[in-house]
């Protein structure tokens, strides 16, 4: 995660203009259904009539420049282990002390600064309820800053992709 | 970490399936393939149990996951709202149809400090853009009236897969 950080400050300059359109093609159009063939990328060359090898080196490009995180599942929270959004009421100055802590639980997988007197916000995921707990009361203990522990009770809404749009600004 | 308590639904496969997935498959030509050579399954076993999960819910979609920020939608703003509890199944269901909005949940209030029970995330490539958004899905829904703040987010700290399975001599 050091890695996409550093990469932040290179990105500057970034912009949509930087991705061929079959690169915005195979960004779009496989979050759902990625093909389940034992060939996949064989499979969405054809679709592309292009070389499986060039399928597989864009893939290999996207995920090393960090543009994809992964090809995977997107998981239902809380069908397998516990995970819960907090935040914290960090003093400015102490800021990135305190996410670089938060940051070393494997069990944190976003931590996000915030316009907000509830300025630290992230999202833990522990293999159950106990160890959610251990790792908050930690993170209460070790700062002393007020926290909120804000479990999902209802979900409207799960991350189902998000359509990229490649001509705007 | 006791795969045998299978708490979850889910049998000693899936959840080494799941171990080795979580954070995305091989690039390779036969990715499944090397999975299941991991695991001791066949190839189609992987496949079929993919499916099945995405069937039975624990996945909610399985394919390419891309970087916001990387891809330029630089701003993203958590919003808040304070929502009568007898509304936020409405609302929320109202805000997941706009195409901007990446997750809609409820949450519980934590008072004094904390009155809001609905949470909402506009992804865009500005501030101006997200605060339009926003902006256009109030004023079509005469929410103006209802309490909400925006929380933009600044520093990235940390953004990953979440790790739901740890085991030893499984690389996460």
């Amino acid at each position: 995660m050091t890695k996409a950080l550093d990469k932040n400050i290179e990105y500057s300059d970034f912009n949509n203009q930087s991705y061929s359109s079959l690169e915005q093609v195979l960004m779009n159009d496989f979050q759902h259904d990625f093909p389940l063939t034992s060939q996949p990328f064989h499979d969405i060359a054809e679709r592309y009539s292009v070389d499986v090898a060039k399928i597989i080196a864009i893939y290999e490009k996207l995920i090393s420049e960090g543009a994809i995180s992964r090809i995977g599942p997107v998981i239902k929270p809380n069908v397998i282990g516990a995970s819960l959004l907090a935040a914290l009421l960090v003093p400015e100055e102490k800021l990135h002390e305190v996410a670089e802590m938060i940051n070393a639980y494997p069990e944190v997988n976003h931590n996000y600064e915030r316009e907000h007197k509830f300025n630290l916000w992230f999202v833990i995921t522990a293999a159950d309820e106990k160890r959610l707990q251990i790792i908050l009361n930690e993170i209460k203990e070790k700062t002393g800053y007020q926290l909120l522990r804000l479990p999902l009770e209802e979900a409207f809404h799960i991350d189902l992709g998000f359509k990229l749009k490649w001509n705007q600004h | 970490m006791e795969p045998a308590l299978n708490i979850n639904g889910l049998d000693e496969v899936e959840y080494q399936l799941i171990a080795s997935i979580q954070n995305g498959l091989p690039i390779t030509a036969r990715p499944y393939a090397e999975v299941s050579n991991k695991l001791g399954v066949s190839e189609e076993e992987v496949v079929e149990r993919i499916s099945s999960l995405i069937k039975r819910g624990v996945f909610k979609r399985f394919g390419i996951v891309v970087r916001h920020h990387e891809l330029g939608y630089r701003e993203n703003a958590m919003v808040v709202w304070d929502i009568a509890d007898k509304d936020v199944q409405t609302m929320g269901n109202k805000i997941k149809t706009y195409p901007f909005i990446t997750l809609c949940y409820r949450r519980p209030r934590q008072l004094p400090e904390w009155r809001y029970n609905l949470f909402c995330m506009i992804h865009g490539k500005s501030r101006d853009e997200v605060t339009q958004l926003l902006q256009e899905m109030i004023s079509e829904n005469d929410w103006c009236d209802m309490p909400h703040e925006v929380l933009f987010s600044k520093r990235r700290f940390k953004q990953c897969a979440a790790n739901y399975i740890s085991q030893p001599g499984i690389k996460t």
